[in-house]
């Protein structure tokens, strides 16, 4: 028995580790045992691919092997939980890179023909596109690129232009592989798609769209994996391409919208301008009155947004929670699907803070309660709370699940100014009789509503 | 069957597998969720090491093998590690009160 023969064990093993690995994430109870699983079966993938014999020259790999670890390790471990879009997006365009490459080299190696072709030319058309596009998502998430969608006349004609070239040279290529001097053009029209295509993308779109590259980033190995005949990339990429799909979809659900709407639809871009909003009185509160709203109430609800990710406010709130709890108010958080930039992402930071997980919870599971609570308190999000979305077929929001926070006693809204938020939208809520605007810096408020609960609590005591 | 046939088989079960499974992830863990399925997919480092270690690799096909080798294990180290780090702060505990 030589090592021939064992690498297709390890590859069998592999991916019944990335199988297990995925089923596992059902619950958070089982969750960090799927990732051991995962890590052992890469490991298994990596060594078995090492041991082959077509893989004589191991000094290039370790020299690779050394360098990607010094990349990613720090990127692990220093990465603020905030920074989990960027850095998800960031892992997207690598391994989009990493496909894209080896279908390059893999043609240039042996100019394939047919299905390989096919195949491979699948393979560096999505791994190009995602390369780039991932780069452009990370870029406006680190809001290194402006967020607001960049819209321009005849923008869907060109970018419909390029993607349509791309795939006519592609096509061509896989009749013709002999014409090597297509194949440079061809990668280069997917590049140039890839950024035209997040060019109009908006910040709120981005939790559709990380998904989106999550799956093309997976259908591309899966893609490698037919071109390379290897099973192994196959079901992984094939893993990865159906779970970034349903997220997406999910996303999209979240949002009322479809894909080409998400893609094409460039939200928020015409709106701004076209409703100047006539200033309307509100009532707003100082944090000695919300303090002594929120120490009355019996239930609260917390609704937070990607607010309150930039104000870094999670600690604060996780602070409100305690001693709201600990003077018998019951205090849950209203999670919205699409809430901060990637599916899940006010989880993690919540879980960061330490709020226990059994506190979080999903709209279809939290909307009933809301007409029983005293309190919902609305924290750097907007849309997500706009009862125009169910009430006004005309906003560019019209019938997007929202959470009900209209349906609660008294509404708080923690909020900078009155301008409107990332669709651009006026939101109704803000003006009803029972909502109380509390005007300030997220984080800093919240912590004075702490400060006041924590004195009058004192007080109580002497 | 030829292995084409097969490749397009063990695709259509696996696609259908994960929508199965992933149907199952509570959207508590989606973040953890793609961050794993994301290093999971940085499986095309096996395609990047026959590039790079094969005998006969030009100078273009180990260059761009190389490249693609650091890529995925960034990916895959970043990707695990922080999945980790995500799911060690999720607890379940109600915290007591007046501690």
């Amino acid at each position: 028995m030589t090592i021939d023969n064992i690498f297709p064990a390890l590859y069998i093993l592999a991916a019944a580790g990335f199988i297990l690995a995925i089923k596992w994430m059902n619950s958070p109870a089982t969750a960090r045992r799927g990732v051991l699983v995962g890590e052992l079966g890469m490991l298994l993938a990596v060594v078995g691919t090492l041991l082959r014999h077509e893989v004589v020259n191991y000094e290039w790999i370790l020299i690779a092997f050394f360098i990607g670890s010094a990349i990613g390790v720090p990127i692990a471990y220093i990465m603020p939980m905030t920074a989990v879009p960027q850095r998800t997006a960031f892992s997207h365009a690598c391994g989009a890179l990493a496909s894209a490459l080896i279908g390059t080299a893999e043609y240039y190696r042996t100019l394939p023909h047919g299905f390989v072709m096919t195949a491979l030319i699948v393979e560096t058309l999505l791994g190009f596109l995602t390369f780039t596009a991932s780069l452009m998502a990370f870029g406006k998430l680190q809001e290194i690129l402006p967020t607001r969608p960049m819209t321009y006349r005849g923008q869907n004609f060109v970018n419909l232009g390029i993607f349509g070239a791309a795939i006519v040279l592609g096509v061509i290529l896989i009749f013709h592989p002999e014409q090597m001097a297509l194949y440079p053009i061809f990668a280069a029209l997917a590049l140039i798609f890839g950024v035209l295509l997040i060019i109009p993308i908006g910040g709120a779109d981005m939790p559709t769209v990380i998904a989106l590259l999550n799956s093309y980033a997976g259908l591309s190995a899966s893609a490698m994996g037919f071109a390379l005949d290897n099973k192994l990339l196959i079901v992984a990429g094939a893993l990865d391409g159906s779970s970034g799909f349903i997220l997406s979809v999910i996303m999209c659900r979240a949002m009322n919208r479809s894909f080409s709407n998400v893609l094409f639809g460039a939200f928020g871009a015409i709106q701004t301008s076209a409703k100047k909003a006539v200033a309307r009185p509100v009532r707003s509160a100082s944090p000695e009155e919300a303090a002594e709203i929120l120490d009355a109430a019996r239930t609260v609800i917390v609704i937070p947004g990607y607010g309150m990710a930039v104000a870094q406010a999670q600690h604060k709130l996780r602070e409100l929670h305690d001693v709201l709890m600990k003077r018998g108010v019951d205090v849950k958080f209203a999670i919205h699907p699409v809430a901060g930039r990637m599916p899940g992402h006010m989880n993690v930071l919540l879980a960061e803070a330490d709020v226990p997980y059994d506190r979080l919870f999903e709209m279809d599971d939290i909307n009933p309660e809301f007409p029983r609570a005293d309190v919902a308190l609305v924290i750097g999000a907007n849309d997500v709370v706009n009862p125009a979305a169910r009430n006004d077929k005309t906003s560019p929001i019209a019938g997007m699940p929202i959470l009900n926070a209209c349906e609660a006693r008294t509404v708080m809204v923690i909020k900078r100014s009155m301008s409107p938020g990332f669709a651009g939208i006026d939101n109704e809520l803000y003006y009803l009789d029972k909502t109380l605007m509390l005007f300030g810096d997220a984080k800093a408020f919240v912590g004075s509503i702490v400060k006041e609960l924590n004195v009058t609590a004192g007080a109580a005591v002497h | 069957m030829n292995k084409y046939e097969i490749a397009i088989w063990i695709f259509m079960l696996a696609a259908f597998l994960g929508f199965e499974l992933i149907r199952r992830v509570s959207p508590l863990l989606h973040t953890p969720l793609m961050s794993l399925t994301n290093a999971i997919s940085a499986i095309a480092v096996v395609g990047a090491i026959l590039i790079t270690g094969e005998k006969e690799a030009t100078p273009l096909t180990r260059t761009l093998g190389f490249i693609a080798v650091v890529a995925s294990v960034t990916n895959v180290v970043s990707g695990y590690l922080i999945t980790d780090r995500m799911l060690k702060m999720f607890k379940k505990r109600e915290r007591e009160p007046g501690k």
